[in-house]
C-alpha cells in the first residue's frame, strides 16, 4: 500500500529511474522521517498514509498543488498536528559540535545511533522544538515592538549570575545574538525593535531565532513568497550554509525554479497521497509539474487576441495624482483589452489603483478626470466604483480579500450584496448564487460549512474572484492574482481571466510575475518609483524591456 | 447525530437551570407577581444590552449607557416640568418628551460614533469620557441632589411602567418588540451583515465596499435609540432622576451581551442570547432576594462568578472545535 504507484503513463518512465523506496525503517541518517502518516480532520483523511525521510545536511523539498496536504504534513512533522496514524521517528541523539563557536565551522557529530520511534501523543510542539525541528510560518511569529535580540531569546531569556539572576542579562542576548547574525552574513542590529525591520530581515530574525534553538530541522513554508529577487538569493545562500552545517531543511515553494536551484531531494505529493521521491537532478521543471498535477499541463497561458482598433475605450484616467507620487499619471484601457503593470515590488502599482477605485485618497488638492464607458464620473469611495461596474481584487486575500473567520457563502456574497436584498436579505437566492459560483469557479472544499480561512491558497483566491465577479463588472483589476497559488489553479485563474477579456471585459493585471506579465497581457505599463516608465505592445514586450524600464534605466520617451 | 452547540444553547440551558432553582428555592417564586415583575425589570438593562449587541458585534464598545440614560431621564423631567405651565394635554406632554428623548439619544450615540470613526479616538476612550460628562450633566443639572417630575404629570405617565396589556406589563411588550426588530436587523439585513463583517475585519470590509465610519456610527446611534427607549420607560416607574440613576448599568448591558454568546471582539452577536442574559442577571437578583442561603448583598458577586464561567464555557466550546 505504501508501495508508490503513477497511473500516468507519461510518468512511469521517471519513477522507474529515480524513485527511491526505503523498506520498513528509516535510513539510518534520516534526521526525521514518517511512514505512513494518516492525517484526518473531522471524519475527512486529507493524508492517506504519506512516507517521508529527511537526511542531514540536505535539502528536500515538497512539492504539490494549494491543498494537496504540503501544510498539513509539515505540522505533523513539527508537532502543530497530531497524526493519526504512522510513525515518526526522529534521530535525537545526534548533536551539534560547537554551536555557539559561529560561522561555517560547526557540523552535527557522526556518532549516528539509531532513531527513536515517537509517539503521536508524546510529539507535541514543545517536544518537537526540544528536539530541535523547528517550522516557520509563512506568517512570521515576532512581537512587533520587542527588540531583535529580545525576539531572539523570546521564551529563553538569559539571566545573570547570583544575585543579578533576578534580572536579565541583555549584554549576552545582545552579544550572541550578533554572533548569530553573524553567522547568517546578516547586519541587523540587534537591539533594533522588530517592527522597524523589511520583511526579509524579519524573515532573517526568525531563522536567527532556530539558530539560539540549536535547530538541527528547518522548515521553511514557502519562505521567499513575501521576497524580493535580491532578498531570495541571499535566503538561498544562507541555506546553502546551513546544509554544510549538516542542518537538515525541509522547503516548500510554488516556484519551480527555486526548487531547481536548491533541493537536493523533492518529494510529491498529490491529493493526500505520495507521488514519489526523486533525486532533484533528475527532475525538469516540466517533470516536476507534471508529477504535481498528474496530468499534461495545457498552455499555462491561454492566447487571447487583442481587440480590435475599433474596440471602444472601457476606462479613461487623466491626471490621477496618488498620494506621495511625483506626478499625475493617465492611462486608457479599452474593452477585451489587457493591460498589465509591472514594475519592482514597492513601485506604486496597487497605490496606483487603489487610489483610481477609491480605496484610499488621492494626492489633497490634486483634481483627476475619469471616463468610465465614455461618461466622467467620480470614484470617491470604493462603492462608486462599484456602482460604474468596476471591481478590484486585493492582493492581501487573507488581510484584506476574505473574512476568514466567516463562513464561505457570507464572504460570496458581500461584496455584491445588494443584489440579494430588498429589505430583507434573500437568502435563498444568495445560497442559489453561491452554488453557482462554487461550479463556475471550481471551489473546492472539505464541506460548505468550513470558514473562509480553512480554504486552500488557490481556492481563497478562486472564491475572491467569485465574490467580486458577482456584480458582474466591466472593468476588472486584479492585483497579484496568482501570488502564492499552485501551478493547476494559476492556470484555471488565468483562464478565467482570459474568458473575462474575450467576453468583452477590460482588464488590468497588478503583477510582479513577469512570466505572468508577458504570456497574459496585450500591453504592458511597467511603473518605477509611483508612475509609468513606459508602456510596451506586441513583440516589445519581453523580460529585458521590462527589467530596463522598472529599474529606472530606460524613462519614458518624452 | 448534531451536538449540542454550547454557545448557542448554554444561556438557554442556563436560564432553564437558574429557573428551576428560583421554584426550588420559594414557592413565591412562581407567582404570576414575581414573574411579571422578573420580566419588567429585565426590560431595561435587556433593552440597552440589544443596542450594545449591535455596538460589540460591530467591534466597538459604549460604557457610557448608564450616564446617558441618568442624563436622558433628567432631560425629560425638566422638559415636562417645564412644559406643564405651557400645555394642558398630559398626553402632549408625554408625547414631547418622548420625542425629546429619541433625539438626545439618538444625538448623544452620534456624537460617540463620529469621535470614534472621524477623530479616530478608541471606542473605550471616547465613551469613558461621555460616560463622566454625562453623569456630571445630570449631577448639574439636579444641583447635586435629585430631579422629581411633577406629581400629576407623573401619574398619568406611570401608566407607561405599571400598565399591562393581556396580562404583562408594558415594558415587557416594548422589550419584546426591540428585541424582535434588533433581531431583524442583525440577521436578515444588509445592515447586519455589515455589522459582522466591520467586527470580523475592517479591512475586509473596506475592501468590500462597505462604509465601516457610517456602519460603527449607526450601531452607536441604535445604542443611543435603545438607551432612550429604556429611559422612556423606566422615568415613570420612579418619577425621578440623580446623579445615582443607571449606575452600571453599562456593565450590566454588557455582561447580559457576553454571557449571551456575543464575542467582545467583534464579528459574532446574538440577539436572542443578548435576550437571555438579561432575563438570567434579573434571575439572580430575584432568587438572592427570595432566599437566605446567601445574602442579597452578594448579587454582584454571583452575577460576577455566572459572566467568567460563561465566557469559560463558550471559550471552551470554541477550542473543541477547532
Amino acid at each position: 500500500m505504501v508501495q508508490v504507484t503513477i497511473d500516468d503513463a507519461s510518468n512511469t518512465a521517471i519513477a522507474g529511474t529515480a524513485h527511491e523506496s526505503h523498506g520498513n525503517t528509516p535510513p539510518r541518517d534520516s534526521l526525521l522521517a514518517v511512514q505512513k502518516l494518516k492525517k484526518s480532520y473531522g471524519d475527512i483523511e486529507v493524508l492517506h498514509g504519506i512516507d517521508f525521510a529527511l537526511r542531514r545536511g540536505e535539502v528536500h523539498a515538497i512539492l504539490g498543488e494549494n491543498g494537496a496536504g504540503k501544510s498539513t504534513l509539515v505540522k505533523c512533522l513539527a508537532g502543530f498536528e497530531a497524526r493519526n496514524e504512522g510513525q515518526l521517528y526522529v534521530n535525537t541523539k545526534q548533536e551539534f559540535s560547537g554551536a555557539d563557536s559561529g560561522a561555517g565551522s560547526s557540523t552535527i557529530a557522526d556518532n549516528a545511533v539509531s532513531a527513536q520511534l515517537i509517539t503521536a501523543k508524546d510529539w507535541t510542539h514543545a517536544a518537537a522544538e526540544a528536539a530541535g525541528v523547528v517550522l516557520i510560518h509563512q506568517e512570521f511569529n515576532l512581537a512587533e515592538q520587542l527588540s531583535v535580540a529580545e525576539n531572539i531569546f523570546l521564551g529563553s531569556e538569559l539571566r545573570g549570575r547570583g544575585l543579578a539572576s533576578l534580572f536579565l542579562d541583555k549584554k549576552q542576548m545582545i552579544d550572541l545574538s550578533r554572533d548569530y547574525l553573524a553567522t547568517l552574513h546578516c547586519t541587523i542590529d540587534p537591539a533594533t525593535l522588530v517592527s522597524s525591520l523589511s520583511v526579509a530581515d524579519k524573515q532573517m530574525v526568525e531563522i536567527a531565532k532556530t539558530l539560539a534553538k540549536d535547530a538541527r530541522v528547518l522548515i521553511l513554508d514557502e519562505p521567499t513568497a513575501v521576497l524580493t529577487q535580491k532578498e531570495s538569493a541571499a535566503l538561498f545562500e544562507l541555506i546553502d550554509r546551513l546544509r554544510g552545517r549538516g542542518v537538515g531543511i525541509i522547503f516548500i515553494s510554488h516556484k519551480l525554479e527555486e526548487i531547481e536551484r536548491i533541493a537536493d531531494r523533492i518529494t510529491v505529493i498529490r491529493d493526500g497521497d505520495l507521488v514519489g521521491c526523486y533525486p532533484a537532478a533528475t527532475l525538469s521543471k516540466d517533470d516536476m509539474a507534471r508529477l504535481m498535477v498528474g496530468r499534461e499541463l495545457s498552455s499555462l497561458y491561454p492566447k487571447v487576441p487583442a481587440p480590435h482598433e475599433s474596440a471602444s475605450v472601457a476606462l479613461s484616467v487623466h491626471g490621477l495624482h496618488v498620494a506621495g507620487a511625483s506626478a499625475p499619471e493617465s492611462f486608457e484601457l479599452r474593452r477585451g483589452e489587457i493591460l498589465a503593470f509591472s514594475g519592482l515590488v514597492g513601485s506604486g502599482r496597487t497605490a496606483l489603483f487603489e487610489t483610481l477605485v477609491g480605496l484610499r485618497p488621492a494626492r489633497s488638492g490634486s483634481e483627476s478626470k475619469i471616463f468610465v464607458q465614455g461618461n466622467e464620473v467620480r470614484l470617491t469611495q470604493f462603492a462608486d466604483a462599484r456602482a460604474n461596474g468596476i471591481a478590484y481584487l486585493t492582493k492581501d486575500r487573507k488581510g484584506s480579500g476574505l473574512l476568514l473567520n466567516k463562513g464561505l457563502r457570507e464572504n460570496f456574497s458581500l461584496f455584491a450584496l445588494a443584489q440579494f436584498a430588498g429589505v430583507l436579505i434573500d437568502t435563498r437566492a444568495e445560497q442559489s448564487a453561491f452554488d453557482k459560483a462554487v461550479d463556475t469557479f471550481d471551489i473546492r472544499m472539505r464541506d460548505t460549512g468550513v470558514v473562509a480561512g480553512n480554504l486552500s491558497g488557490g481556492n481563497q483566491q478562486k472564491l475572491l474572484l467569485a465574490k467580486m465577479l458577482e456584480t458582474e463588472p466591466d472593468i476588472v483589476i486584479v492585483d497579484e492574482p496568482t501570488r502564492g497559488i499552485d501551478i493547476g489553479t494559476k492556470s484555471q485563474i488565468y483562464h478565467f481571466l482570459a474568458e473575462l477579456a474575450a467576453a468583452g471585459k477590460a482588464l488590468v493585471i497588478l503583477s510582479s510575475d513577469m512570466s505572468e506579465v508577458i504570456g497574459m497581457a496585450h500591453r504592458v505599463a511597467v511603473m518605477h518609483q509611483g508612475n509609468i516608465a513606459g508602456v510596451l505592445s506586441g513583440n516589445e514586450i519581453t523580460e529585458h524591456e521590462i527589467m530596463r524600464y522598472a529599474t529606472g534605466l530606460k524613462a519614458a520617451a518624452a | 447525530m448534531t451536538k449540542v452547540d454550547f454557545k448557542t444553547a448554554g444561556p438557554f440551558i442556563a436560564l432553564i437551570a437558574l429557573f428551576i432553582l428560583g421554584i426550588f428555592v420559594n414557592d413565591a417564586f412562581l407567582s404570576a407577581g414575581n414573574v411579571s415583575n422578573i420580566l419588567a425589570r429585565s426590560s431595561f438593562i435587556g433593552i440597552v444590552a440589544i443596542g450594545a449587541t449591535f455596538v460589540i458585534t460591530t467591534g466597538g464598545i459604549d460604557l457610557s449607557v448608564g450616564s446617558m440614560a441618568a442624563f436622558i431621564s433628567g432631560c425629560m423631567i425638566l422638559l415636562m416640568n417645564a412644559l406643564m405651565a405651557k400645555i394642558d394635554s398630559f398626553v402632549t406632554i408625554i408625547f414631547l418628551a418622548i420625542v425629546a428623548s429619541a433625539a438626545i439619544g439618538a444625538l448623544a450615540g452620534m456624537i460617540n460614533g463620529l469621535l470614534t470613526t472621524k477623530a479616530k479616538i478608541e471606542a473605550f476612550i471616547v465613551t469613558l469620557g461621555t460616560m463622566g460628562i454625562y453623569r456630571s450633566l445630570v449631577t448639574y443639572m439636579a444641583d447635586g441632589g435629585t430631579l422629581s417630575l411633577n406629581f400629576t404629570l407623573g401619574d398619568v405617565y406611570s401608566e407607561v411602567y405599571y400598565g399591562t396589556l393581556l396580562g404583562l406589563p408594558y415594558p415587557v411588550w416594548v422589550f419584546l418588540a426591540v428585541a424582535i426588530i434588533g433581531y431583524v436587523l442583525l440577521n436578515m439585513t444588509v445592515f447586519g451583515r455589515h455589522c459582522f463583517a466591520v467586527g470580523s475585519n475592517e479591512s475586509v470590509a473596506h475592501y468590500s465596499a462597505i462604509n465601516v465610519d457610517r456602519v460603527k456610527t449607526a450601531t452607536y446611534i441604535l445604542q443611543g435609540l435603545c438607551v432612550s427607549i429604556a429611559t422612556i420607560i423606566y422615568v415613570p416607574r420612579l418619577g425621578s432622576a440623580s446623579g445615582q440613576t443607571g449606575i452600571l448599568w453599562e456593565l450590566e448591558a454588557i455582561a447580559a451581551v457576553i454571557i449571551g454568546g456575543t464575542m467582545l471582539k467583534g464579528g459574532y452577536g446574538r440577539i436572542g442570547g443578548t435576550v437571555v442574559g438579561a432575563l438570567i442577571l434579573t434571575l439572580i437578583g430575584n432568587i438572592l432576594n427570595l432566599t437566605d442561603a446567601v445574602s442579597n448583598y452578594l448579587n454582584g458577586a454571583v452575577q460576577g462568578v455566572i459572566v467568567i464561567v460563561a465566557v469559560y464555557l463558550q471559550r471552551g466550546a470554541w477550542r473543541a472545535k477547532n
